[in-house]
Order: structure tokens, then C-alpha cells, then sequence
């Protein structure tokens, strides 16, 4: 009868929510064995999704061997890298590992672990393009394009916000593109973001760097990148500093970054 | 025939991975929409001062603030309420009740769209409720039904049949307010065509087939309602109207 | 007042995320906000009442293709319609050397052009169906006075479709207003993009968001402040007497 199926409307309704809040992913409570790293995709060559939607790239391998030797229990959490931090404090996940940069105004709110990579950022234009980064006033109406709340995006906003028009994009990868595209007249990259993207040291690329490597003021650029931790969890950062130290001992480390790079980031490369 | 274009570059599988997600989304928040809106259109109609404050407030504020606002203040902020809520039970029970609820981007996403469109639906139940006879409630309540079976079987027939035009639009509305979720880091379609787009600079090889998704969706529902408005209006010739 | 000031003096000089650079960042998104959702809503406007007075033509031809363009913006995400012009031109090889290119070029094109054709569909419908509840009896004795069509369009359809029309359309400007909040993707510094900035910025959500949230809040309720005080203006003849 068409009324007897009326009437089972509503607890039907509230069933069927119940069933589905019961099966939402994640939902659950956490268990405190394992540890969940965020890490920001992508950021091509440390990190990208294939287009199957598998995670791969320098960090991917790195952390997992780091895992592997600290005998932990590992997953990966994609975070935008705006709620990066905050996502941490509030237990999202228990590590950063992406390519975060030790600064002063983070040391405040995480605890890093020593640092694992440490490369200077660039200037990328149009092959071509005569800029003087000293003379403001020819910098003016320019547009540059930068990955907002990043060490670049707090050095563009205070050392150029003035003169420039800065566009600020969720990703690395989105400033790449409208840099591409023509929609700015330069990006502002970390090293091998660049180097991927443009591939700008091969002589017939269409863009390449000008201005000197910058890495300076320490107190923006900070002291190389490293993994973010709860400040309490001491026990955790002292197992990835122990694996670390190992992976860079015994040669894991270099052969890992081999596989990536074609020249060296390490924190004590001499360049 | 060549099908290898729906491949779509390696991309086809999670595009399909994508579609699915967002109709989970669209439906689980439309059940939480449902029954909000019934809730909140029963308190406003109550004559309980109270009830009815609370329920004027959060009808005003859904409508004064946009749904990505509200999604990215329950995704980014809602954990951290959360955290103190649950810190506080560990304190106040001595550490018995250890508990973490993690708010993910499903969670906040279904959460946030249910929250949002619970106070549109609210609208559309109370106009609906009004326009119900009053005299059809007092003969069922003389029949010696009670309030629950009245509700059941006489309020809630009749009153569909008036709130059905309103739900199907909301409906509409809700289905492509998933679309945001994407920007949470929820991986719908949507995020998936945008993730393909950035990487292989195809705009429209992506993008338009997800907006032909939303299309194909949103006809079908069209039909449904279509079918369920017929349902409702048994026993009302058009004249009635 | 002294009381008052020393007060929020005090409030302020205790945070780092209300200082005098971020209140800079949140007015600019203000304005942009503005900005934006105004001009896409008057030329919405514009292109809309043409659309719906000829929607109701008797042409299949002229008819149907205006019935898709609008079905097709309302059936689909404003996002993907954004994410359509901003993406669709840029990667199009030589788009840089036409004139096409000074649309694609600043963010704020992309997103107005989307925006604009997104309201327009909506307007569009709007419109078409209050022209359509037009009372017979007035389009009658308008041609009873010897009225020709154009006129009768323009002083008899129009003004009172316009009137029914408002309390629909107060709705699609608070609706376009909220919309808005995804120009943020494209770079665009409007209120919700500056929200983003400070959170990126301070880790700060509930500060960023709720103060933004605020904002909307003060905006919406002006836009329908103003809907509610036009309807009393345009449709006193409609109030009951007395």
C-alpha cells in the first residue's frame, strides 16, 4: 500500500543516516600506534600524484625510509599548505614532512627535527626579461607570483608588497603555470621547483633565473627545511633525527637524491 | 571504435573515484539537510520562545555568510573546537575518556553543506507545514491518532506535496554547492579535473565532461522529482491548485 | 568614547593578526569584493532583460538556444565555469598575441566574465517568469489603447514584471555575494582571499574566518535592507489599505 510506505519516511531517513555516518572514512578515533605525516601536493620533484592518484617523489621515498628505520607504523595525509600547521596542532596528523623551511616565527608553534635539504629560492623570467632587482622603481606595476604563507611569500610581501603586484596561489605548481601562461612577468621559486618546472639552466629553455640565489635574511629564509612536530612529542622528532643521521651515515640519503636530482641539496653541500 | 580517449590520460578512473564522492557528499548532506530543516521548521512553528529564537538565529546566520566561509571556518576551526571539547571530557574524567574525532574534509564537507542547506529546507518545510489545513490535523487528532501517527500519516502526506517544488530546487542548489569541497581538499570530481587540468594544461578535456556530469545529474533528478510530485498529488486534480 | 577607544586600543595591541598591514589586506578585499559581485550583477542585468523578453518568443529559433545557455549555467558549478575562463584561453598557443589576451591576462577578467554570464542565466529566469505572470487583462488593455507591442513591452510588461521580480532577484544579489567567495581560487584578493591570507599567515582560522564571516553577514543583511525598503517603495499599490 502506497500510505504504509508514506509513513516509514522519516525513520527510514534517520536510518539511513545513521548507516552512512557509520561508514564515513576517518570518522573513527584514532589509534596512538601509528603516525600520520601531512606533506603538500604537489610539489613536483618532492612530491606529485600520478595521474592514477598514487603518491611519488623524493619526500614520498624519504619518508617511508625514515619510517621504515624508526620501525613506525606510517601513512600519508594530503594537506593544502595554508592549513599545514594548524592541522598538526590540532592533531590532523602527528608530522610535517614538506619541505618546510626551520624559521624563527614556526619555532614558535612546532618543534623541527635537524634539517634534511636545504636550497636558496630564485627569481625566474622570461628568457630575456632585463630586470634590476636593486632599482625599485623599474619593478614597479610587475607582477610576481608566489605559493601563499611560504618563506617566498613572507620575503616578496615584505621586501617588494610595496612596488609589485603579488599574486599569491595555493600551489607551487599554479605559479609555474601562469608564469607559463604569461599572466605574471616572474615567479619566485624554491631552487628545485624551479628547476623542474622550467628546467631553466638548459640554454634553449624559455625562461631562466636572474638575480643571485637568494637565502638571506635567516631570520625569513631560515635554516634549511626539516620534519614539524607537536612541541611535546620530543620522542618522536628524536626517532626521525636518529634515522636521519642514519640514512645519511650509510649513503641511503645521496642514493635517494640521486634518483631526483642532478645535483646536490643536502644541508652541507658546498656550493 | 576507439575508446582510448576515455582514458582521459590516466585520469578516467579517478574521475569516475570523483563523480562517486560527490554524489556521496550530495546525498549524505541532503539527509542531514532533511532533518535539520524538519527540526528547525517544527521549532519555528513551536511556542516555545526559546526554540524558536534558536531557530531564527541559525537561519539568519546561514544566510548571511557564504558556504565557503562556513565550510573552511568547521574544516580549519572545527577540529580545534572539537580538540577542546574532547580535552576537556579527558580532564574532567581523569583521563578515562581519551578521545580524538578527527574532522576530515568528508566530515566537514558533508557536515558543513548539511548545516547550510538544513536552514533553506527549514524555510521550505514551515511554508509547507502552514499551508496544510488545519482542520485535516484536528480530524486525524479526533480519530484518536496520536500527535506522532497524525504527524505520520496526515501532516506529513499532505504537507509533501507543498514543500516538494522547494526541496527539488534545493536540491539543485545543494548538488552543485559540492563542488566547494573540492577546494578543501576533498577529492570530488571537480578536484580531480583541476589536479589534471594544472598538470596537463587541457582545460576543456576535463572540465567539460565534469560539467556534463553535473548536467546528467541534476536532469535525473529533475525526472524524479518529476515522478515523486505526481506521487504526492494523488487524490488533487489540477483545478485544486 | 575615550573609555571606548582606550578599550579596543588595548584589545588590539595585545594581537598580532588585527595590526594596522592585515586590516590594509582585509579593506582591499572589501573592495574587491564590491567590485566584483557589483559589476558582474549590472551587466548580469543587462544582458538579462533582453534574454527573457525574447525566452517567451513564439521562435523556436530564438527560444531554445536561450533556454540551454541558461539551463547549462544553472545546472553546473559556478566553479567550474570559473575554472572554464580562467584555465580554458590561458593554455590556447598564440591566444597571447590577440585581443582575447587582455581578458585572460588579469585574474579579475576571467572571474567577471564567468561571474557575469552565471547571474545573467539566473536574472534571465527571473525575469522571463515574472513577464510571463504579466495579468492578460493589462497586456489587453494596452493593446485596446492602440498600444503596439514594443510599447506595450516597454510601459506595461517591463515596470510591473520589474516589480514582481524583486524579491527573486534581492535574493540572487545576496546569493551572487556569497558565490563571490570563490574568486579566492584565482588569485583574486577579495574577503575570503584575505581570510586565507591571514590563516596562512598567523594560524589563525577562527580570527580569520569569523571576522570575515562578520563582514558578509553586515553586507548581506545591507543588501537586503535595501530589497525590503525598494519593495515598500515599488509596491505600495500592492499593500493591503489601512
Amino acid at each position: 500500500m502506497a500510505q504504509a510506505t508514506r509513513l516509514r519516511f522519516i525513520p527510514t531517513l534517520a536510518a539511513s543516516l545513521v548507516v552512512l555516518v557509520a561508514t564515513l572514512p576517518n570518522a573513527a578515533l584514532a589509534s596512538g600506534e601509528q603516525v600520520r605525516i601531512a606533506i603538500d601536493v604537489p610539489y613536483e620533484p618532492f612530491v606529485y600524484r600520478t595521474p592514477s592518484g598514487q603518491l611519488e617523489g623524493f619526500e614520498i621515498d624519504l619518508g617511508n625510509e625514515l619510517c621504515k628505520r624508526a620501525q613506525l607504523d606510517c601513512s600519508w595525509v594530503e594537506q593544502g599548505w595554508d592549513g599545514i600547521i594548524p592541522g598538526l596542532l590540532s592533531r590532523k596528523y602527528d608530522a610535517i614532512l614538506s619541505s618546510m623551511a626551520i624559521t624563527a616565527e614556526r619555532k614558535q608553534q612546532v618543534l623541527f627535527s635537524d634539517p634534511y635539504y636545504n636550497t636558496p629560492s630564485v627569481w625566474i623570467a622570461l628568457r630575456g626579461t632585463q630586470v634590476d632587482l636593486d632599482d625599485k622603481a623599474s619593478l614597479k606595476g610587475k607582477t610576481v607570483g608566489v605559493q601563499r604563507g611560504t618563506i617566498r611569500d613572507v620575503y616578496i610581501t615584505e621586501y617588494y608588497g610595496d612596488v609589485m603586484q603579488v599574486r599569491r596561489y595555493g600551489s607551487s605548481q599554479e605559479v609555474a603555470n601562469d608564469l607559463k601562461a604569461g599572466r605574471l612577468d616572474f615567479a619566485f621559486e624554491d631552487y628545485p621547483i624551479a628547476h623542474d618546472a622550467f628546467d631553466f639552466q638548459s640554454s634553449d629553455a624559455p625562461f631562466e633565473q636572474f638575480g643571485p640565489d637568494i637565502s638571506t635574511p635567516t631570520s625569513i629564509f631560515g635554516e634549511g627545511a626539516a620534519i614539524a612536530f607537536r612541541p611535546r612529542d620530543e620522542a618522536l622528532a628524536e626517532k626521525f633525527n636518529q634515522a636521519l643521521e642514519e640514512v645519511n651515515a650509510d649513503g641511503t640519503f645521496k642514493a635517494l637524491m640521486e634518483r631526483y636530482f642532478d645535483y646536490d641539496l643536502s644541508v652541507n653541500a658546498e656550493d | 571504435m576507439d575508446l582510448a580517449w576515455l582514458d582521459f590520460q590516466g585520469y578516467g578512473p579517478r574521475l569516475i573515484e570523483g563523480g562517486w564522492l560527490t554524489l556521496r557528499v550530495a546525498v549524505l548532506s541532503m539527509v542531514i539537510a532533511l532533518l535539520l530543516g524538519m527540526f528547525t521548521a517544527s521549532a519555528k512553528l513551536s511556542s516555545s520562545a526559546l526554540l524558536k529564537g534558536v531557530a531564527t538565529f541559525y537561519t539568519t546566520v546561514i544566510r548571511g555568510v557564504p558556504d565557503l566561509v562556513l565550510m573552511m571556518l568547521l574544516f580549519y576551526g572545527g577540529q580545534i573546537g572539537v580538540n577542546m571539547l574532547t580535552d576537556y571530557l579527558y580532564d574532567a574524567t581523569g583521563g578515562r575518556i581519551d578521545w580524538f574525532i578527527d574532522i576530515d574534509a568528508f566530515t566537514a564537507g558533508v557536515i558543513t553543506i548539511g548545516f547550510i542547506f538544513g536552514a533553506y529546507m527549514a524555510e521550505t518545510f514551515r511554508g509547507a507545514f502552514m499551508a496544510v489545513d488545519a482542520g485535516q490535523m484536528e480530524a486525524a487528532r479526533a480519530y484518536g491518532m496520536s500527535p506522532l501517527k497524525a504527524f505520520q500519516r496526515v501532516r506529513f502526506p499532505l504537507m509533501m506535496r507543498h514543500a516538494l517544488p522547494g526541496l527539488g530546487n534545493n536540491w539543485m542548489v545543494l548538488l552543485k554547492t559540492t563542488a566547494l569541497v573540492s577546494i578543501i581538499g576533498l577529492t570530488d570530481m571537480v578536484r580531480v579535473a583541476d589536479e589534471a587540468t594544472k598538470a596537463t594544461h587541457q582545460p576543456f578535456l576535463f572540465l567539460l565532461p565534469v560539467a556534463l556530469g553535473y548536467l546528467a545529474i541534476a536532469s535525473l533528478s529533475e525526472l524524479l522529482f518529476q515522478w515523486l510530485t505526481r506521487r504526492y498529488s494523488v487524490g488533487f486534480t489540477e483545478a485544486n491548485d | 568614547m575615550e573609555q571606548l577607544n582606550q578599550a579596543i586600543i588595548d584589545l588590539l595591541s595585545g594581537n598580532e593578526i588585527f595590526t594596522a598591514n592585515t586590516l590594509d589586506i582585509y579593506w582591499e578585499g572589501l573592495v574587491n569584493t564590491v567590485h566584483l559581485v557589483f559589476v558582474s550583477l549590472l551587466i548580469g542585468i543587462l544582458l538579462a532583460v533582453p534574454l527573457a523578453i525574447l525566452r517567451g518568443s513564439r521562435f523556436a529559433i530564438i527560444k531554445w538556444p536561450i533556454w540551454c545557455y541558461t539551463y547549462v549555467f544553472r545546472a553546473t558549478p559556478l566553479l567550474i565555469q570559473l575554472y572554464l575562463a580562467y584555465y580554458g584561453f590561458a593554455f590556447v598557443p598564440g591566444v597571447r598575441d590577440t585581443w582575447i589576451w587582455f581578458f585572460v591576462e588579469e585574474p579579475i577578467y576571467p572571474a567577471l566574465f564567468a561571474f557575469t554570464l552565471n547571474t545573467a542565466a539566473y536574472t534571465t529566469e527571473i525575469f522571463h517568469g515574472a513577464i510571463k505572470s504579466t495579468p492578460r487583462g493589462e497586456v489587453e488593455a494596452a493593446r485596446a489603447y492602440g498600444m503596439s507591442r514594443a510599447l506595450t513591452i516597454r510601459r506595461i510588461v517591463l515596470p510591473s514584471a520589474f516589480r514582481r521580480a524583486l524579491p527573486a532577484y534581492g535574493n540572487e544579489v545576496i546569493f551572487m555575494l556569497h558565490a563571490s567567495a570563490i574568486a579566492s581560487v584565482v588569485t583574486i584578493m577579495d574577503l575570503t582571499g584575505a581570510a586565507y591570507y591571514v590563516y596562512a599567515r598567523f594560524y589563525a582560522p577562527f580570527t580569520a574566518f569569523i571576522f570575515v564571516a562578520l563582514l558578509y553577514m553586515v553586507l548581506s543583511f545591507g543588501i537586503q535592507a535595501i530589497f525590503r525598503g525598494l519593495e515598500r517603495w515599488l509596491l505600495a499599490h500592492l499593500r493591503p489599505a489601512g
